[in-house]
């Protein structure tokens, strides 16, 4: 199983209580599929990947990425663990306005240590099969919302991540759009073997997906695939 | 400095009115250090070049200290001093600020009295003959074989050597014996001097001051003793030192502000697995760079302008040391503000990278 979550609670502290943003989940996603994740705002989705991104640390459960129990890593072994094994496809595009599209994907390979030269034709292929390739010098505030969303995904995948986490990728966009960048999240996934998970407000999209699971208070429910 | 290096010249505007500030910080402290060193050479370079160690000055009174213009050391005290263990050479050395005149041409200058054979003045002093340095041999007029007075005394002029000038004034060397009656205005010629030039290799120094009746202090601690120096030198090092500690504050302030508005974009990165230590790298790297190369700007500016007022009368000094020591300090301090700064970055939160909130 590419990314796992075994019975995962997580608290934030609320005051002088905690709010409990994860109740008892678990999760399982394997490789080359699609989990679709939906729900009300502030059920928890976001926490859900914040978790499986190693962003936090949850209060009990087991995050096991690509084989790594994660419990016990140190933070520098978490970032590591990021850099590698994980994509993020932000909720906002998130670019760095300083460099271009090319950039942006150039400093995946910075922030490993390798020289962002090497990877230039593989950002460049990944520029292309996202559909961006007469965009590829462009900086984020020379591009549109559904091109920013577009370089935010080819960056998620420059380091050849297994889990890919998605979190609201098409908020920001119209409809079409939308259907263009879920088209493309699938087709990814399908190629590139990811296990993805897609958190949606969109009921449009959990026809694509091979899992479609509804969260509600921090609980995840089981639903029958679409 | 792959993100930080685009980042510099994405907001070019930003850093380049900041290396502004930081060339033109440079530009003040390399002049200020120049003329500081000027200055001070004109104050006391003919004490620091003397042949000696230690200067002995009479003990002043209870409550005051030692003072070039108030000390008197008999002869008694030079013999004792010379007959001290561990002392190889004490020399009488006679100091007085006053006016000379040579034609119709008069300038302050600072008599030195030495022994004639004592080998100190850079060039061969006689009674009635005088070694003058080359800036007051300029201000009068005079060459070598010609006349001029000093005080009460008629002397010719011996050689024309050196740069040697104290208390802002430059020197003429005489003979002891002529510096003491001009001392004295001709009336008595007791065997006094100013102080004692001590070469000492291991002497017990409080035992001859005992026996001499005298006060012995380095060469560079008996520089307070000469009046304008302390004062001259100590307010323009505490210029110095605050516009040292202004740009490290200026420079802090600067990256604060830059760090606060870069932390949404830290938070991406840490997300996207960027250790700390690699960020903070980045960022150190991009502070450092803006600061050599402002400061080099600056320095270059202060050499340049330095060797044109050099050429007029401002005493200004223009070496490496001068010019060098300001801009590292400058560097230095400036990277430390940087520093501290940037440190915020390893409080950023990845997380907050992720919901919908920025
Ligand atoms: N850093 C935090 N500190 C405290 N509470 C938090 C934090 N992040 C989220 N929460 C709380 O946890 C709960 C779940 O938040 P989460 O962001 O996971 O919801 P969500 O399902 O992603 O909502 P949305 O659809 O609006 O993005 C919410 O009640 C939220 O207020
Ligand atoms: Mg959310």
């Amino acid at each position: 199983m590419t990314l796992l979550l075994d019975a995962v609670t997580l608290t934030y502290p609320d005051g002088d209580s905690r709010l409990t943003a994860l109740d008892d989940v678990s999760l399982e996603v394997p490789a080359g599929t699609m989990t679709a994740i939906v729900g009300p705002s502030g059920s928890g989705k976001s926490s859900l990947l914040a978790v499986a991104a190693t962003l936090v640390t949850p209060d009990r459960g087991r995050v096991v990425v690509d084989g790594t129990p994660t419990r016990e890593l140190s933070p520098a072994q978490k970032s590591a663990l990021r850099r590698v094994r994980v994509g993020i496809v932000f909720q906002q595009p998130n670019l760095l306005p300083a460099l271009t599209s090319t950039e942006q994907l150039q400093v995946m390979a910075h922030l490993d240590g390798r020289k962002p030269r090497q990877v230039r034709a593989r950002a460049r292929e990944l520029l292309h099969a996202v559909g961006l390739d007469d965009k590829v010098d462009r900086r984020p505030h020379q591009l549109s919302g559904g091109q920013r969303q577009r370089v935010n995904i080819a960056r998620a995948l420059m380091n050849e991540p297994a889990v890919l986490l998605v979190d609201e990728p098409t908020s920001a966009l119209d409809h079409e759009r939308g259907a263009a960048i879920l088209d493309l999240l699938v087709r990814l996934t399908r190629e590139r073997g990811t296990a993805t998970v897609l958190v949606t407000h969109d009921r449009a999209h959990l026809a694509e997906a091979d899992q479609v699971r509804a969260m509600a208070d921090g609980r995840l429910d089981t639903q029958a695939p679409a | 400095m792959f993100v930080a290096w685009r980042d510099l010249r994405f907001a070019k505007g930003r850093f380049a009115l900041m290396g502004a500030v930081v060339v033109l910080i440079t530009l003040l402290v390399g002049l200020l250090s120049g003329l500081t060193a000027g200055l001070a050479r004109e104050n006391i370079s003919a004490i620091t070049g003397l042949p000696a160690d230690r200067l002995a000055f009479a003990a002043p009174p209870d409550g005051q200290s030692v003072s070039f213009t108030n000390s008197r050391v008999p002869e008694r005290a030079w013999d004792t001093w010379a007959r001290q263990p561990g002392v190889t050479r004490a020399e009488p050395i006679g100091i007085r600020t006053l006016n000379a005149a040579a034609g119709d041409r008069t300038a302050g200058v600072s008599a030195f009295g030495v022994e004639p054979d004592a080998g100190i003045a850079p060039g061969h002093v006689a009674p009635g003959r005088a070694v003058l340095s080359e800036k007051a041999a300029k201000e009068l007029a005079v060459e070598p074989g010609g006349a001029l007075r000093v005080g009460t005394l008629e002397l010719r002029v011996e050689a024309v050597a050196g740069e040697d000038s104290f208390s802002h004034t430059p020197v003429v060397w005489v003979s002891l014996d002529d510096w003491q009656r001009i001392g004295h205005r001709g009336t008595s010629a007791d065997e006094q001097a100013t102080v004692i030039a001590l070469t000492t290799q291991g002497a017990d120094i409080s035992a001859g001051d005992e026996a001499a009746g005298t006060e012995t202090r380095t060469v560079d601690g008996a520089l307070t003793a000469i009046g304008s120096y302390q004062a001259e030198n100590g307010s323009l090092q505490l210029m110095r030192g605050f516009l040292f500690v202004i740009s490290a504050l200026v420079i802090g302030a600067f990256f604060t502000v830059w760090t606060i508005q870069r932390s949404a974009d830290i938070a991406v990165l840490k997300a996207l697995g960027a250790a700390t230590p690699y960020l903070l790298r980045d960022a150190l790297g991009q502070a450092v760079l803006m600061l050599a190369v402002g400061t080099g700007a600056g320095t270059g500016l202060a050499v340049v302008i330095g060797a044109f007022i050099r050429g007029g009368d401002v005493p200004f000094v223009l070496d490496a040391p001068t010019v060098l020591v300001p801009a590292l300090v400058m560097i230095a301090l400036g990277a430390l503000g940087a520093a501290l700064s940037i440190r915020r970055i390893t409080a950023v939160d990845p997380l907050t990278a992720l919901g919908s909130a920025r």
